[in-house]
């Protein structure tokens, strides 16, 4: 039983949250992904907003390097369709929706604002749909 | 300075804990998302772990008038639960099942599983670029 325990997953949640708390206590910024790189590839931003978001996803890309060696097997031969129709959707869903997984799901929740449980609640329940039509039905 | 390298930090830990936590391997989030078929509960240990360092802190944090390094807390502005929010969390929901991404591990398996995420981040700009259009 204890080598079953996913302290793994528990250790990487909590790294998340720590992230999260450092930009929020420091910087008062929500650690919230898709909002970070829509305002930086869409928005007119002065010098200062445009840095700290682009310094953000530099230290997401180095700190995931960093930890690289973590194994697991790499999906092959996944449809491209499906793989294109989730990026739109996903894009369009999280810039609508004003957030993702980080931003409503770990920040949102953290400061128990409504629209945030909603929000991840909504996607939470539609993805675990998502998936059981997709293996069910589809295959 | 100060605040880009606050980012930076808080970056690179991000970036760790979605790698430790395997969020970035898409076989596992779909899993996590299969409840009715061969569950994976793994995850949740994630999402439960990050938030509740989140709800911990988040409160000793806010009882301070400001950040330590800016001017204000930058929070969300809106605050009504309405159709955009339930059709972007819906819409966002049907991709994530669909591949298993969200953004941040997307982006991280730019590195990581190159010939999915040439296809899945070209699609996610464009998505998040149509969305914008729609956005007040």
């Amino acid at each position: 039983m204890l080598e079953a325990f996913p302290s793994q997953a528990l250790l990487g949640g909590v790294l998340i949250g720590i992230s999260a708390a450092v930009l929020l206590a420091f910087n008062g910024r929500i650690a919230g992904i898709s909002g970070i790189l829509y305002n930086l590839l869409f928005n007119p931003l002065s010098a200062s907003e445009r840095s700290w978001r682009l310094a953000f996803l530099v230290g997401l890309l180095v700190g995931g390097y960093l930890m690289l060696p973590v194994e697991f097997e790499l999906r092959e031969g996944y449809s491209q369709w499906l793989l294109i129709a989730s990026g739109l959707a996903v894009g369009i869903g999280t810039r609508i929706g004003n957030g993702c997984t980080s931003g409503h799901g770990v920040c949102g929740i953290g400061l128990m604002a409504g629209r945030s449980v909603v929000a991840t609640a909504t996607f939470m329940a539609i993805g675990i749909i998502t998936v059981t039509v997709l293996r069910q039905f589809i295959g | 300075m100060q605040r880009i390298i606050i980012a930076l930090i808080s970056g690179l830990i991000f970036g760790a804990g979605l790698v430790i936590s395997e969020m970035i391997n898409p076989i596992k989030v779909q899993g996590f998302l299969d409840l009715f078929g061969n569950w994976d509960a793994s995850l949740a240990f994630v999402m439960g772990g990050a938030v509740a360092v989140t709800l911990l802190t988040s409160r000793f944090i806010l009882k301070r008038k400001t950040p330590i390094f800016a001017d204000r807390f930058y929070m969300a502005v809106k605050t009504s639960i309405d159709g955009r929010l339930m059709l972007g969390a819906s819409l966002f929901g049907i991709g994530w099942g669909l591949s298993g991404y969200c953004p941040g591990p997307g982006i991280l398996n730019a590195m990581i599983n190159p010939a999915e995420a040439i296809v899945f981040l070209p699609a996610l700009i464009v998505g998040g670029w149509i969305g914008q259009r729609y956005s007040a």
